[in-house]
Order: C-alpha cells, then sequence, then structure tokens
C-alpha cells in the first residue's frame, strides 16, 4: 500500500496473474461450432435480447486463431469429429470448450452408430449444459462458470 | 385390390411382355407395388422410361427382410410426370452375395442412391461407374443398416481423432 500511496491519484497495484486472468475472463471470444439446433440458441445468446456482450463474449470469430472458447452447439458425427479436432487444435492457447445441449454432452437422442457419444470422447470439455436445445441463460450461465475457472486459474509464471 | 385402370394397363403390358418376370402386384393405399425378378429388373425398367415415360427416378432404398431366403429387398420409385403416375418396383436378392444390375444409364440420379443402398446395405449394383460407399468411411467393414448390426455401432470400428495435437513444426 505504500506505493500508492506514493503514486497518488490514478493508480492502483496488483499481480500480473489477477490482471491477465481479469482480461482473459472478460474477453472471452466465442468459436461458434454450430452443427445443429443448437446454433439457433447459440446466436439468441449473441444477440441482443440475452446480449452477452455484457460479459465481454459478443465478437463471434469465425477463425480459430482468434478464439478463446470453442461452443460445440449440437450432435457431432464420427465424420465430423475430424473436423472440430483441427479446429480445436488451430485456436492458441489458453482455450476452453463448452459442450452445448445434451447431444455434444452424451448424444443425446441419437443413440447410434454414426453421431459420438459426446464430445468428451475426443476433446477436454470445460462445462456441459443440459438442455435440449438450451435455453441463451443456461449458454450464459456456462460462459460465467468459465469465466470462474479463468479467474482462479494458476500463475501465468508458472507457464514460462 | 384397388388399382387404376391406368395402372392396371401397364401392369398388364409388363405381364404380356415379361411372363415370368412379374412375380407379384400388390396394392397399398392408393400405392401399386409390382415385385419382379432380379434378372429383369434393368430391362422392365428400360420399357417403363421408354414406353410410359417414367421419367423421374425418386428414390431407391433397401430393405432387410430378415429371411433365409431372398434377405434383401431394393425398391425403386418411379413416376410418370406425363401420366401423373407413381409406380414401386421392388426386386429380391440374396444374403450372399447380393447383386443386382445398375440403372444409372437410364436415370442418372440412380448413382448416389445406388451407393447409399450399398453403403448401407451391402447390395452391389453391377455396371454402376463408381460404386463407393457415401457416409462411411472406404475402410468400414459393416452395413449398418443390417439388421444384425448394433445400435451404437462395432466399438472402434470408426476412427475418433487423435487427442494429441500435431506436434510438427
Amino acid at each position: 500500500m505504500g506505493l500508492e500511496s506514493a503514486l497518488g491519484e490514478g493508480f492502483l497495484t496488483t499481480r500480473v496473474d489477477s490482471l491477465v486472468n481479469w482480461a482473459r475472463s472478460n474477453a472471452v471470444w466465442p468459436m461458434p461450432m454450430g452443427l445443429a439446433c443448437c446454433a439457433i440458441e447459440m446466436m439468441a445468446f449473441a444477440g441482443p435480447k440475452y446480449d452477452v456482450s455484457r460479459f465481454g463474449s459478443e465478437v463471434f470469430r469465425f477463425s480459430p486463431r482468434q478464439s478463446d472458447l470453442m461452443i460445440v452447439a449440437g450432435w457431432c458425427t464420427y465424420k465430423m469429429s475430424h473436423a472440430i479436432r483441427r479446429i480445436w487444435d488451430q485456436m492458441p492457447d489458453p482455450k476452453w470448450c463448452v459442450a452445448m445441449g445434451a447431444c455434444a454432452s452424451t448424444g443425446g437422442m441419437h443413440r447410434c452408430y454414426g453421431v459420438v457419444q459426446g464430445v468428451d470422447n475426443f476433446l477436454p470439455v470445460d462445462a456441459y449444459i443440459s438442455g435440449c436445445p438450451p435455453r441463451p441463460d443456461a449458454v450464459i450461465n456456462a460462459l460465467m462458470k468459465i469465466q470462474d475457472k479463468i479467474k482462479t486459474e494458476h500463475s501465468v509464471l508458472l507457464d514460462t | 385390390m384397388n388399382i387404376s385402370s391406368a395402372h392396371q394397363k401397364i401392369i398388364d403390358d409388363l405381364k404380356q411382355q415379361y411372363p415370368d418376370d412379374i412375380l407379384e402386384v400388390t396394392e397399398n393405399r392408393g400405392d401399386v407395388l409390382v415385385r419382379v425378378s432380379v434378372d429383369a429388373i434393368h430391362n422392365i425398367c428400360q420399357r417403363l422410361y421408354d414406353e410410359y415415360r417414367f421419367i423421374y427416378l425418386v428414390d431407391i432404398f433397401g430393405t432387410d427382410r430378415f429371411t433365409s431366403e431372398d434377405r434383401f429387398e431394393v425398391i425403386y420409385n418411379i413416376v410418370s410426370l406425363r401420366d401423373q403416375l407413381r409406380l414401386f418396383i421392388k426386386v429380391r436378392c440374396e444374403e450372399e452375395d447380393p447383386h443386382v444390375q445398375t440403372v444409372t444409364d437410364i436415370w442418372k440420379a440412380a448413382n448416389w442412391q445406388e451407393r447409399q443402398t450399398y453403403d448401407m446395405f451391402g447390395v452391389i449394383f453391377d455396371g454402376h461407374p463408381d460404386l463407393r460407399r457415401v457416409f462411411l468411411p472406404e475402410d468400414f467393414e459393416y452395413y449398418p443398416l443390417r439388421k444384425e448390426f448394433p445400435l451404437l455401432g462395432v466399438p472402434g470400428s470408426i476412427e475418433l481423432p487423435s487427442t494429441t495435437p500435431d506436434t510438427e513444426d
């Protein structure tokens, strides 16, 4: 506290970790992986009524290079799983993943040979959303869970 | 049976032309189904196309009857736009080595329909220009719409992506 009093008005001191996590958690740009009807709810989540820009996630990036959060919205076939994994691998670290809806989480009603029974078979999922399809509020809830996770991440200094 | 006179005229003509190959004629809620012998399918389709202008092939699909004889059935749904008629042609083939002659030279639309029937049931269409699988991987060993195929598939038969990222750089 001695430093702040020395600097005077307009300054605050914090740790780099907290600052970086605060910045990351309030600019989680989603990569929309819309595969089925959940994608419609995902669009509502980004639209003005539910207004995810309150949380800093309004910028849907269609390039994996610019995004931090992959929202897998809908049922995923074995054929599509390779494309999803490839896009996931192209996203720069740090990155997070949300399995949106029953199909992406467990296969849902598509209990058959062609559909992967949950995207966690090939992706590290951070948050699962129940519902078929989930309401946009539920997606916001998952986003807030991701934000909590980012804010409590371990030190960035340990990464180097 | 309640078969319209226009359908009856076509069936009578086919019976006259191919007396041994028309095996069964049935009617179900206005749809006429003609089962023909597997050797005559191409000639009969050609005649229906040429003489009765069944120029629109709506669908080709298979069924697995799960019987010891003539297990698989291939059904052709064709429409004559000139006469406003719809006709279903059926052929049956054996479980071991099922073969049906292709109709891709009559209807171009048959190409993918026959590929899909091959993909799902393993019925081989002789003379097809490009008989590859449509939906499933080329090296997939099973035919998923056959009755003995398990609902959730055979574990490990379709590859999932590697979960370790590509490290070549």
